[in-house]
């Protein structure tokens, strides 16, 4: 190739480049404008998982069918969803984090695959299962965290590699499972590995160059935080007190204090701001974290936080910290939902997190203030209220962990550490006003113990077991219906194990929702009564998603069991008790399915 | 599998018996000869009167009980105490470390997960040693999909310097002496 022309193909590479930065983030919101697609993991950037669509109704959808299966050829936990983008529908399996991008022109015939070549040496470091919660697309590419570490940039095209960025080491038990967000020109993605000793972090790149733009740690000086305590609020003043993520730890334990950034991130493009959860503080043993043995000394920051972060510069403009000091593993990763809601008559920009205490917060997303904090499930037992002022927890000392003792076991903790809530998305209609929330019902005992930390090696120090919430259905799950200005379940219906799939809601006046025996359930969003189900290959902790292709409308969803729950629920939970009722009468998920990936498309029959 | 069943009640005052898992099965006790002799204070008749024992000997018995690295067979192998239902100090911390090091796959109470095996079903058919060898290097058998991984604990002293405790734990399980949730403890003679 001579010179010259090699010269001009390089402007021209550079100038395709530099449209795609100007476009990226107006990509994606046209995509999500139109309900056609399911343009990203969690439907729009607010999170909210709802869809316009409204062609399947509380009427009809007793007709509904699933009309083409497709098996990912890999067997355990299907987390995540699929991603319609136009004529193309995109899903990515758990380890080797395979990708298709499948023809919807053609009932899916697959257009592209692209298998990762990884190190299984990383399969032992990933706590829960192999999950991954699914890719990205913005423009013509698609985003992959993969098990590994590497973040990868496809062309949605053609699947070939654009770049690959290595986010963590597996060495040291850092894995990845989230599902990356784009938003203009940065991709952000966390880490996991709170189970591992790993300082948590979300980092942004470039998406066109794959170079990291900017790290923020969840754990240590201001500095790695990206805080300025003089500017980032705190219910809703500055912080103040400088190296919180320093000095609410014992000596250098920040260094090994998780706050792992795996669950969901949100974004408001008016305010800039983008949103998410920080996750447990490491080890387990609450006395191992604790400074002068003194609970009020020992906030661990900033573990369990929400943060709000500028989306250019990641600085965080606010936090808030649910559960200071964990005792019970209750990782505050989960979905941020942005909604605009009436509270005590005001219309505030809030944003609602169930978080894995128990707990649902409804917060002023501008500034951190604290608007509402109920419990979501009433078994709840480990704080008997959020103090509204402090944003604290006011702590049962019969249910903490650290006042019981090291070597000490803490009976009848209400929820167990997989949260009343873990990663599972819920859904908010904003038509309704309410959530649509999956939620779990168990209880443990904990007991902690003393650890040493070895690098990718658990560091965890806290035996448990679990079992259904006593003095209930029996069951381990339910699905509620939550009104997020009052902070009150609207309805609640049992499920027998705990509901481990992302919730959808629809115009159409039905929501959707996965169990873990792999039924797909279709529900009233009235009443929460059950409309349509269908039991699917294998168990369902995947996120059920909608779209619409030649103008008819579709369900989608994964199957395939596995995660926390596969892992827990597989063999049933000890603490069989007398007198359960019918939903919790067998208890091992083992007895209703088994692994398998598979995904699920459903319609109406054409007539309809 | 033979039941040792050792007195300890004379010196200390107990009144209970208590039943030692071996890591071998009946067969392999048999093929042993070293293994076929009862360990002194051991014997094979849960009847027989703690006062049998030697008085001396009782008290060097129950300072093997209180210290869970004692409570070995001739082999080296560790060695569980199950006594009405409770279980010696070593099983009960080998209870904490499976579920702090292992449960996260194989599921709680060793019954396995949606992925890993039920190691209360494999130590019926794997000796101590198989055992220790398999945690200590790992395991890697690519399965279908290549996701079965057994990781490599032999640079981990949570488990390493546990290992015969989850031993004794597992095998109390699969020996179904203990059943599922946490066993409780007998008080030790300190
Ligand atoms: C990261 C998940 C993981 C962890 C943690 C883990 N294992 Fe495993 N283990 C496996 C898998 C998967 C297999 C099956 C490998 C195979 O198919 O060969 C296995 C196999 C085994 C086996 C062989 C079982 C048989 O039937 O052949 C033993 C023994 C074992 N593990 C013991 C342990 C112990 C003890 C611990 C805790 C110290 C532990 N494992 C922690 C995943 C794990």
């Amino acid at each position: 190739m001579n010179p010259f022309v090699r010269c001009l193909l390089v402007t021209a590479a550079i100038q395709a480049a530099t449209t795609t930065v100007a476009f990226a983030n107006d990509d994606i919101l046209k995509n999500q404008k139109d309900p056609a697609n399911w343009a990203l993991q969690l439907g729009n950037y607010a999170g909210q998982r709802y869809s316009t669509l409204d062609q399947i109704t509380r009427d009809n959808v007793k007709n509904l069918r699933p009309i083409w299966q497709f098996s990912t050829g890999v067997l355990r936990g299907h987390e995540g969803g699929p991603i319609v983008v136009g004529d193309t529908m995109y899903i990515s399996t758990p380890f080797p984090n395979t990708v298709y991008a499948l023809d919807l022109n053609d009932n899916g015939r697959i257009k592209w695959k692209y298998e990762p070549r990884q190190d299984s040496s990383v399969i032992p470091v990933m706590c829960c299962d192999t999950v991954t919660r699914g890719v990205a697309v913005a423009g013509n590419k698609l985003f992959l965290g993969q098990a590994d570490n590497t973040l990868v940039a496809l062309d949605t095209e053609t699947g070939k590699v654009l770049w690959s960025a290595k986010n963590g080491d597996a060495s040291k038990g850092e894995t990845l499972t989230a599902a990356p967000l784009v938003v203009k020109d940065k991709v952000y993605v966390g880490i996991s590995g709170g189970e591992f000793g790993v300082r948590g972090h979300l980092t942004a790149y470039d998406i066109n160059t794959g170079k990291m733009a900017w790290r923020a740690y969840s754990t240590g000086p201001d500095k790695d935080v990206m805080i300025d305590p003089q500017k980032t609020m705190m219910l809703g003043k500055p912080i103040g007190e400088p190296d919180l993520g320093i000095k609410t730890w014992p000596a250098d334990q920040w260094k090994i204090g998780g706050g792992t950034t795996w669950g969901w991130y949100t974004y408001d493009p008016e305010l800039n701001l983008i949103y998410y959860g920080t996750g447990n503080p490491g080890t387990w043993n609450p006395a191992q974290r604790a400074v002068d043995k003194d609970r009020a000394k020992s906030d661990n920051k900033w573990s369990m936080t929400i943060f709000a972060r500028d989306a250019d510069t990641g600085q965080a403009k606010w936090v808030f910290q649910k559960t200071p000091f964990d005792e019970w593993d209750y990782d505050g990763v989960n979905e941020n939902i942005l909604a605009d809601v009436t509270v005590g008559g005001t219309k505030r920009k809030a944003l609602i997190n169930f978080d894995r205490n128990g707990f649902a917060y409804t917060i002023d997303r501008t500034n951190g203030e604290l608007l509402v904090a109920q419990k979501y499930d009433p078994s709840v037992n480990w704080a008997s209220e959020i103090d509204m002022k402090t944003g604290r927890p006011k702590v049962n000392d019969k249910y903490s962990t650290f006042a019981q003792g090291e070597d000490h076991n803490t009976t009848g903790v209400c929820p167990a550490a997989l949260g009343s809530k873990d990663q599972q998305p819920a859904s908010y209609s904003p038509e309704s006003g309410l959530l649509y929330v999956p939620t779990n019902h168990i209880c443990m005992d904990y007991e902690p113990f003393k650890v040493e930390y070895s690098a990718g090696q658990p560091y965890v120090g806290a035996t448990l077991s679990m079992y259904p919430a006593p003095d209930s259905h029996g069951g381990m799950g339910n699905f509620i219906a939550w009104d997020p200005s009052a902070g009150k379940i609207v309805w609640s219906k049992p499920e027998r194990f705990a509901v481990w799939s992302g919730a959808l809601s629809t115009k159409g006046g039905v929501g959707f929702y996965g169990t873990l025996e792999g039924y797909l359930k279709a529900f009233d969003l009235k009443d929460g009564k059950d409309l349509y189900n269908f039991k699917t290959s294998s168990g369902i902790i995947g996120n059920v998603n909608t779209y619409m292709h030649k103008g008819k409308q579709y369900i989608a969803v994964l199957s395939g069991v596995g995660g926390w729950a596969g892992i827990g629920l597989a063999a049933g939970l000890t603490g069989e008790q007398e007198g359960l009722g019918a939903v919790g009468a067998h208890k091992a998920l083992g007895e209703y399915t088994q692994l398998g990936g598979t995904l699920t498309v459903f319609a109406l029959p054409d007539n309809q | 599998m033979p039941k040792y069943l050792i007195g300890l009640c004379a010196a200390v005052g107990f009144t209970a018996t208590v039943t030692l898992g071996t890591a071998f099965g009946q067969q392999d006790a048999a093929q042993k000869p070293a293994q076929g002799q009862t360990p002194p204070n051991q014997t094979q008749n849960a009847q027989t009167p703690p006062t049998q024992n030697p008085p001396g000997g009782n008290a060097a018995q129950e300072a093997k009980v209180a210290d869970p690295e004692e409570l070995v067979d001739d082999q080296g192998v560790p060695l569980y105490a199950v006594r009405d239902g409770k279980v010696d100090q070593g099983t009960y911390n080998g209870y904490r470390r499976y579920a702090s090091s292992c449960h996260v796959c194989h599921g709680p109470d060793g019954l396995g997960s949606s992925f890993a095996p039920a190691l209360a079903d494999s130590l019926k058919r794997m000796d101590y040693w198989q055992f220790t060898d398999v945690v200590t290097n790992g395991r890697k058998n690519m399965g279908a999909t290549g996701d079965k991984v057994m990781p490599t604990f032999g640079s981990d002293p949570n488990v390493m310097l546990n290992l015969a405790d989850i031993y004794r734990y597992l095998k109390a399980r699969s020996d179904d002496k203990i059943g599922r949730g946490r066993p409780e403890r007998f008080k030790s003679a300190s």
